[in-house]
């Protein structure tokens, strides 16, 4: 326990430590979280002008796509901020500093998540979130205490499940050198996957985003849920209740994935 | 082996028989590759007492990284014994993270773009040093490294002398029982490694800190360890002092003289004329023999102008070493 509180406290200051360098040149910062904002809204955009041409989108009007995308890029946001930097590992395994976070007293995923930590990417979460609530506020949600629990839920369990892909995508690139790209299919990838309705893809897709790599927890499930939808491919309906389930079964994966990685750097060398 | 002997408690390293096997694949077709394994480590034992100060030596490819990165835990053992400050380094890695301090020479232990300030700072964090006891040691370690004008560059505009100087800090703020170096002083220039090693020094006698540095530099040998350890091929070749290095067979210490004028190679007991130029001539003593009768033979017998004893240069005793192994 103590162990985890030091971690945290280790994180927070490596964070605060970039987030300061981040603010020293207030105008640059700026930039870079609106530059982001544009890079990650451009999808948004087009999903918009989409909608000039058509009314809906496989059975799902603007605003309930909007909640799907805000969910999935409010996750994904959180996940990158928090620990996006583990994209770096390939580099720190072929240059040597993941040696030297080895020989220090915080467990090593902590520091490569924490160094180079950016703020900017607040800009993902910023324009993600703003799309989420214009959603909420236009699609009149019949909210109760059950709707907002699990909205709330819902944002966690999609940073927790990001989260957990952020993570073995690095742990693969123990094994393969320079996976980024790799790990970036399934991140960034699933992210753009899970921003439209699953009805548009086949049932096959479903499937596999709900037993295989459980991305259809981050919003489709939440999101029919929320919409008071039933779900379109005959899914049970408790399904729209498992996001806590598949994001705690994504960070077991994760966790046992990372150690394995590690384990298999420190008998081989790299 | 003798399970029950009670283990030396001022025994900082004990390693027994450690071996570390890699499998190394290769290319043998188009598609068909093969393993070969390579045996890094191969049956090293050897024991380290607090407050010594130790060079690892040898070759490339000598096992000496690998011994390192074991005995901080980075690495596991295929077999064999590791102890280091009572614990067994890759099974306590994080524990033992917090009494050894690591300087890698080629990879930097600081945060290239914050300043050292920053860095330090952060350390303290990670390594959990109380805030007054962290102040202090910065204290210290900023003036006798001559760290002050440094504290606010960004660490990737330091010089590489100044920045290993950051970097030995780094490793010493924690205040641990044992700093490794991992070629501290390669591409520094004369006066930086001399500050370097006189540091060292310092840190070992006024805190007990017991030092390991692996090095190809033998210069920082002569000047920071009084201990010696060669490894090649895995396999530790030489266990001893500097002067017992020198003293192996085959490397004999040479009296130089030179004589009033050219004279035929002179004749003296104990020792032998290697080589003759002009005025000069080369005595080869024995290895263990003494050069003082030889001395004072040449001093009766002949019109000498100078004398000299000259030891055998330690490139070439370790040359001879490894060619041996």
């Amino acid at each position: 326990m103590t162990g985890a509180l030091h971690a945290l406290a280790a994180y927070r200051a490596i964070a605060r430590v970039w987030i300061r360098a981040a603010l020293t040149y207030r105008a640059s910062f700026v930039a870079l979280v609106l530059g982001q904002v544009l890079v990650t809204g451009g999808d948004f955009v087009a999903i918009v002008l989409m909608f000039a041409g058509i009314d809906t989108l496989a059975g799902f009007g603007l605003p309930e796509v909007a909640l799907l995308y805000g969910l999935t890029g409010v996750g994904i946001g959180i996940a990158d901020l928090l620990l996006g930097s583990v994209e770096q590992l390939g580099r720190r395994v072929r240059d040597g500093s993941l040696d030297t976070m080895l020989v220090r007293p915080v467990p090593a995923l902590v520091q490569v998540a924490a160094d180079q930590f950016a703020l900017r990417r607040l800009g993902r979460i910023t324009q993600s979130g703003a799309v989420l609530v214009w959603a909420l506020v236009t699609i009149g949600i019949d909210w109760t205490l059950g709707r907002v629990a699990v909205l709330l839920v819902t944002v966690v369990c999609g940073a927790v499940i990001f989260c957990s892909i952020f993570v073995l995508g690095s742990a693969f690139q123990f094994l393969a050198g320079d996976a980024a790209e790799v790990s970036n299919a399934f991140t960034y990838g699933g992210n753009t996957l899970t921003q439209y309705p699953l009805t548009v893809y086949p049932v096959e897709v479903v499937r596999a985003v709900t037993f295989l790599l459980p991305l259809a927890f981050v919003n489709w499930y939440p999101a029919l849920y929320l919409l008071g939808r039933d779900d379109p491919f005959g899914m049970p309906a408790a399904l729209q209740l498992m996001s806590p389930v598949a994001a705690a079964a994504m960070a077991a994966v994760a966790a046992v994935g990372w150690r394995a990685g590690v384990r298999h750097y420190r008998s081989t060398g790299s | 082996m003798d399970e029950t002997a009670a283990p030396s408690t001022d025994a900082v390293i004990e390693a027994r028989d450690v071996r570390r096997t890699f499998l190394v694949r290769r290319r043998a077709g188009v598609l068909r590759r093969t393993a070969v394994e390579v045996h890094a480590v191969d049956g090293l034992s050897f024991s380290i007492e607090r407050g010594e100060m130790v060079g690892l030596l040898g070759p490339n490819g000598a096992g000496k990284s690998t011994t390192v990165k074991m005995l901080t835990g980075i690495l596991v053992p295929t077999s064999g014994r590791l102890r280091v400050a009572g614990l067994e380094p890759s099974a306590s890695r994080t524990t033992l993270a917090r009494r050894i301090g690591v300087v890698f020479g080629q990879r930097s232990g600081l945060w290239w773009d914050l300043p050292l300030r920053d860095s330090f700072a952060l350390l303290r964090r990670i390594y959990d040093v109380p805030v007054e006891q962290h102040r202090a040691a910065l204290a210290e370690f900023v003036e006798l490294l001559d760290l002050d004008d440094l504290l606010d560059v960004p660490v990737r505009s330091l010089s590489l002398g100044q920045r290993m100087r950051g970097e030995i800090a780094a490793a010493l703020l924690h205040e641990p029982d044992l700093l490794y170096l991992d070629e501290p002083t390669i591409g520094l220039d004369v006066v930086s490694k001399a500050r370097l090693r006189d540091f060292l020094r310092r840190v070992n006698t006024e805190r007990g800190t017991t030092v390991v540095l692996t090095t190809h530099d033998l210069g920082d040998v002569e000047h920071v360890c009084r201990r010696v350890l060669v490894v090649d091929h895995g396999r530790l070749v030489f266990d001893g002092s500097l002067p017992e290095l020198r003293r192996l067979d085959g490397s004999a210490r040479t009296v130089v003289v030179d004589l009033a004028d050219t004279a035929p190679p002179v004749e003296v007991e104990g020792a032998t004329v290697t080589r003759v130029d002009g005025p000069r001539q080369w005595l080869a003593l024995p290895p263990g023999g003494s050069a003082a009768p030889v001395v004072a033979q040449l001093a009766a017998s002949y019109p000498l102008v100078d004398l000299a004893i000259q030891e055998p240069e330690i490139e070439d005793v370790i040359t001879r070493l490894y060619s041996r192994g």
